[in-house]
């Protein structure tokens, strides 16, 4: 690895995407999606709260009136849901569209090595996401201003986020190193990440053992312990493991490449 | 600088270049001519290092393709095909980042890429985007990102593909320039492309190298044709032609103006000569016209290249 190829490679990709309408286009989609479903957790929240002044039955219902609980919980929910709608339309052009134009054959023949090549637009793109990320703080911002809701959970959810981001990209990234056509590379992420989303569904039809292994499979289980609050070890290792998984088979897809 | 052994490249069930070997020297052009599909673009791409070969060894500027291919790569300048560019780039940052990521130190790259700005005459689009570019204007990008680090060999694929004559004269005249100082390969299926510019040229046709020399005495090697032009009844000079020692075949040629056309093809062109002299002595027919076809290096290359079909 050399870090001045890394950085060469990082920057040209940046500029490539800051030069298209497609990074915008995504980043206002998932501003305005997730905006959208910011104001109606909070709307709700306020709304159930007005009524449990004159109804203590209610109030008696302690989770709803807690803003963590109906407000932040299922807001980190949503942004993971709609990051990984959006990581497959930015990560599917990084390898699929240098083969499609050809330069890939310059690329693979500049003296550099693949590392150097998959780290600069693996971190090209990380650089697209957490941005988008760094966005949509101002959502828990109004919340601190205008409530009281506690604020560790609100960083630690972050942190989930940015780690689900970053395993999105890496699985995109090897799509997109599978084909020259990227609505393939993008049909293939949407798959497989839904398919990690979803995969704790079967856990309740097999035993238990293999029902936990499922559970610990999927990828937004992690997430929710982290948006409580709670950072375990085994959910960091999970995303790190992810993300150094598909790095590395994105590696030896390029290296096949060359053995064709 | 470079040596190419038993070179063997299969794709699956299908073998593109079958036991090639050849050697090129320092400061040489060597032309790759061939049909399309011969087998150029893979060879190329070995000598690149984009993939390996099956089989063979490849060494260039003193080091294994294979086991050492950064250290190859730090030393070649590659012109694809189709000159594959970064279309959403500016063309002075394009250079800029090739020049880096080819190792170029910071302080220097600004330097080195307004040099080969400058060689390359693309100082005028220099601020413009790739994409916006011309045909002509890409092509000189695609030699400047290949130049742009010195490097000792440039390989160069149909460098002059879908440009108009004026530009291709400038890329040939560009071209040219680099003799001595690079070593250079180039592909092309245009042949006097192969006569302007290479000092050496190599046929391949479908994996195989067919022939390999200099492109003047390819001309030389293949048997000699003359032109006559005759008065006289045309029959009893074809009879008599074909009598004459030293020549393989007579035919009728279509010609404009005074007489009959023959084409004849010379074994021995000393004694053929001297026979139709005096059988046209002999008959006391009017030599109107009599001189060597030179023959171009389509006539070799069709030849070589259709050769084993027949």
């Amino acid at each position: 690895m050399n870090i001045r190829n890394v950085s060469l490679i990082l920057n040209r990709e940046l500029k490539s995407y800051f030069s298209s309408l497609t990074v915008y286009i995504v980043i206002i989609m998932f501003l305005l999606m997730t905006g959208y479903f910011f104001y109606n957790l909070t709307a709700t929240f306020s709304i159930v709260s007005y009524q449990a002044q004159s109804d203590p039955m209610l109030a008696k219902q302690y989770q709803l009136l807690n803003i963590n609980e109906t407000v932040i919980r299922p807001l980190f929910g949503t942004i993971g849901m709609i990051l990984l709608m959006m990581t497959p339309l930015l990560t599917m052009r990084l390898l699929a569209e240098e083969k499609k134009t050809g330069t890939i054959e310059l690329l693979l023949t500049f003296p550099i090595n693949d590392v150097d090549v998959v780290l600069g637009k693996y971190l090209a793109c990380l650089v697209v996401v957490l941005t988008m990320i760094l966005l949509t703080v101002t959502y828990p911002i109004l919340l601190v201003v205008l409530g009281e809701p506690e604020v560790v959970p609100i960083g630690t959810g972050y942190l989930g986020l940015v780690l689900l981001g970053a395993s999105a990209i890496s699985l995109g990234l090897f799509t997109s190193s599978l084909t020259e056509n990227q609505i393939v590379s993008a049909s293939i992420s949407f798959a497989m990440l839904f398919f990690f989303w979803l995969i704790s569904y079967s856990a309740p039809l097999v035993s238990a053992g293999l029902g936990r292994f499922l559970s610990y499979l999927s990828i937004n289980e992690h997430i929710e312990s982290m948006s409580k609050g709670v950072v375990d070890s085994t959910d960091i290792i999970y995303y790190l493991c992810f993300i150094v998984l598909f790095l590395f088979l994105t590696l030896r897809s390029l290296e096949t490449k060359r053995w064709r | 600088m470079i040596e190419v052994e038993n070179l063997t490249k299969e794709y699956g069930e299908f073998r593109a270049v079958d036991n090639i070997s050849f050697t090129v020297e320092k400061g040489e052009i060597l032309g790759f001519l061939g049909p399309n599909g011969a087998g150029k673009t893979t060879v190329m791409r070995i000598l690149t290092c984009f993939f390996p070969p099956t089989k063979g060894k490849v060494m260039v500027a003193g080091y294994n393709c294979f086991e050492d291919s950064l250290n190859v790569r730090k030393r070649i300048g590659y012109l694809p095909q189709r000159v594959p560019l970064y279309e959403d780039m500016k063309v002075n940052d394009y250079l800029r980042f090739v020049a880096a990521i080819k190792g170029t130190p910071a302080k220097e790259v600004n330097r080195k890429a307004a040099k080969v700005m400058d060689d390359c005459g693309l100082s005028d689009v220099s601020n413009k985007l790739i994409s916006t570019i011309s045909g002509g204007y890409r092509q000189r990008v695609g030699i400047a990102q290949a130049l742009v680090n010195d490097p000792e060999v440039l390989i160069l694929d149909e460098p002059t593909v879908g440009l108009d004559p004026k530009q291709i004269k400038e890329i040939r005249n560009l071209i040219k320039e680099l003799a001595g100082k690079h070593t250079v390969i180039l592909s092309t299926h245009i042949l006097p492309e192969v006569s302007i510019l290479c000092g050496r040229v190599i046929i391949i046709n479908k994996g195989k190298v067919v022939a390999e020399d200099r492109p003047e005495n390819l001309a030389t090697e293949s048997a000699k044709r003359m032109l006559l032009r005759i008065n006289g009844n045309a029959q009893t000079i074809e009879q008599e032609l074909s009598r004459v020692g030293g020549i393989e075949g007579v035919e009728r040629e279509q010609a404009s103006g005074d007489g009959n056309g023959f084409i004849v093809v010379l074994e021995d062109e000393k004694q053929g000569r001297q026979g139709i002299q005096a059988m046209i002595e002999r008959n006391k027919f009017e030599l109107v016209e009599m001189r060597l076809l030179e023959i171009s290096l389509e006539d070799i290359f069709i030849k070589l290249v259709t050769k084993e079909e027949v």
